[in-house]
């Protein structure tokens, strides 16, 4: 069986500011990044849809210690934002500084854009990451 | 089913940056598991073990086939397992699935990891291979960074202010390096006994919230145990520690747990599946040995174990109620953060250390006094891999 959404298309996407998911024609539910099952109910009669990129933080980090090869983009601040329609999504958040990031950040409105990882000699190729900034 | 016995166990101290190779590291603690259940090599039918980064720590791969003809395990079939930080305890279950079933009467089941000799940068970027490569790496997600996202969750999920939060967790911190501290074969044996809530907020940020004592160390180290039939065990030891429950669950990339973080659900099946096998709860419980990769870990894994409320496993222990002499002891040697967390190894060393437990074979300051029943809690990835294990007296 074929996937509905495939990592490619949906980086793709992702890298025009674009944000693909797989709304699920048993439950309705939006699974985002693409599966071939719902991540609700496993069903794998889902259709491609475009997803507001609206949402709220869940939960961050300032990261101080990189993996190698990353070393030099610390400190860094890391998010998993829930959207409008449900899904978690994790990204960086930028706009602010990393130092001050603090709990008072959850709850925050964020807007999405993308950056591109150009991956390491372990990934296959590069990705495109979502990256939020706060509504003011 | 057969009743499956714990007959042997062995361990290297866990360590940092060492000379030894990993394959050579296993040795040492296979044939001491060897000896100590009155067998011989060949004695050995099936070699289970747990690796996670071989490739990457020595470029090695395969290498359960090399660690079995080492020890002159010879021509047996050879099983490598991979499950992030739960490598080995994967391993020991399905060791025990092998003999329960009646196929094989003697197993080797253990691990090996050379986390510590990578270094930081190396070790840092290949457990984060553990995170959804695709999804999750590209923001630069770290193995405490996940851990550290979960601090904050847990804080604003269950009301327990940050302050407070981070107080309980240093808490967690201390009673583990008082363990590791008086346990030979910890990697933080001999030190940290003193250590105290100011130095532990005061230590280096690894990642907000988490510092340098909230985390375990990177570590070397190699953990091995003997399994076998009742009627093989009866034979060769008048102690054999039964496992009489196991459980193992799985689940997806950290954003598609939302539903229930900071609760873990893989666990919560998992200890369930274990807890009905062996028709057990979480009150007989006399020790444990958990996952506690990260202070705020411990309180998430006790609380879906069943040991406290959730929410509420930071006044246990404030109050010393997870400590020896508690409503249950967790982790008296030292746990990952003060024994070390050889994370291919780290499962098996757990049940090296339970089985010790019923024993009554520890350091008298790590001993639960007569403890009957034990339990291992091993986690793998971004809570992906599970597996509980409960283990129990046989005399």
């Amino acid at each position: 069986m074929e996937q509905k959404l495939y990592f490619k298309d949906y980086n793709e996407a992702l890298k025009q500011n674009k944000l693909l998911g797989l709304k699920c024609r048993a439950c309705g539910t939006i699974t985002i990044p693409p599966k071939m099952a719902c991540r609700q109910c496993g069903s794998p009669d889902m259709q491609v849809t475009e997803v507001k990129t609206d949402g709220k933080i869940v939960t961050f980090t300032t990261i101080f210690v990189g993996a190698e090869g990353r070393e030099n983009e610390v400190p860094y601040t890391v998010v998993i934002v829930e959207l409008e329609e449900g899904p978690w999504l994790m990204g960086n958040l930028e706009g602010i500084d990393p130092k001050a990031a603090s709990i008072e950040l959850i709850g925050k409105k964020v807007k999405m854009s993308t950056k591109v990882f150009p991956g390491d000699k372990y990934s296959p190729g590069e990705t495109a990451s979502p990256v939020f900034s706060l509504v003011n | 089913m057969k009743k499956v016995a714990v007959v042997g166990v062995g361990q290297t101290k866990f360590s940092g940056p060492q000379d030894k190779t990993q394959v050579e590291l296993f040795a040492e603690a296979a044939t001491d598991a060897i000896e100590g259940s009155n067998l011989k090599p060949k004695d050995i039918k099936a070699l289970f073990l747990g690796n996670a980064l071989g490739d990457f720590e020595e470029g090695q791969g395969m290498i359960a086939s090399y660690a079995a003809e080492n020890i002159g395990c010879m021509y047996v079939p050879t099983n490598r397992y991979e499950g992030a930080c739960a490598s080995a305890s994967m391993a020991v279950r399905d060791a025990f699935m092998w003999v329960a079933s009646g196929y094989y009467d003697i197993v080797l089941a253990g691990g090996i990891e050379r986390a510590a000799t990578m270094g930081t940068g190396m070790a840092t970027r290949t457990f984060a291979m553990f995170s959804d490569s695709r999804y999750e790496f590209p923001s630069g997600i770290t193995f405490p960074g996940v851990f550290a996202m979960l601090t904050y969750l847990y804080s604003k999920t269950y009301n327990v202010p940050l302050d407070k939060l981070r107080e309980q967790m240093a808490k967690v911190s201390i009673q583990s390096y008082k363990h590791g501290s008086i346990n030979p074969r910890a990697q933080f044996f001999g030190k940290n006994a003193d250590m105290t809530v100011e130095k532990v907020l005061g230590s280096f940020v690894v990642c907000t919230p988490l510092t340098l004592h909230d985390c375990c160390p990177f570590s070397d180290g190699a953990a091995a145990v003997v399994l076998a039939s009742e009627e093989v065990a009866k034979k060769l030891t008048k102690k054999p520690v039964y496992i009489t429950g196991t459980g193992q669950s799985s689940s997806g990339p950290l954003i598609n747990q939302k539903d229930f973080l900071p609760r873990i659900r893989s666990r919560e099946i998992s200890s369930q599946q274990a807890y009905k096998m062996a028709g057990r709860k979480p009150d007989d419980i006399d020790v444990c040995e958990l996952h506690d990769c990260f202070s705020i870990a411990t309180l998430i894994a006790s609380e879906s174990l069943g040991f406290f409320e959730y929410g509420k496993s930071g006044e246990a222990w404030e109050k010393g109620e997870a400590d020896i002499g508690g409503k249950v002891a967790v982790n008296p040697s030292g746990g990952l953060k003060a024994k070390g967390h050889p994370i291919g190894a780290t499962g098996a060393g757990q049940v090296y250390e339970v089985a010790r437990q019923l024993r009554g074979e520890m350091e008298p300051d790590n001993q639960v006094p007569d403890a009957k029943i034990g339990m291992t809690d091993t986690l793998g990835g971004d809570c992906a891999t599970i597996v509980n294990m409960i283990l129990e007296r046989g005399w």
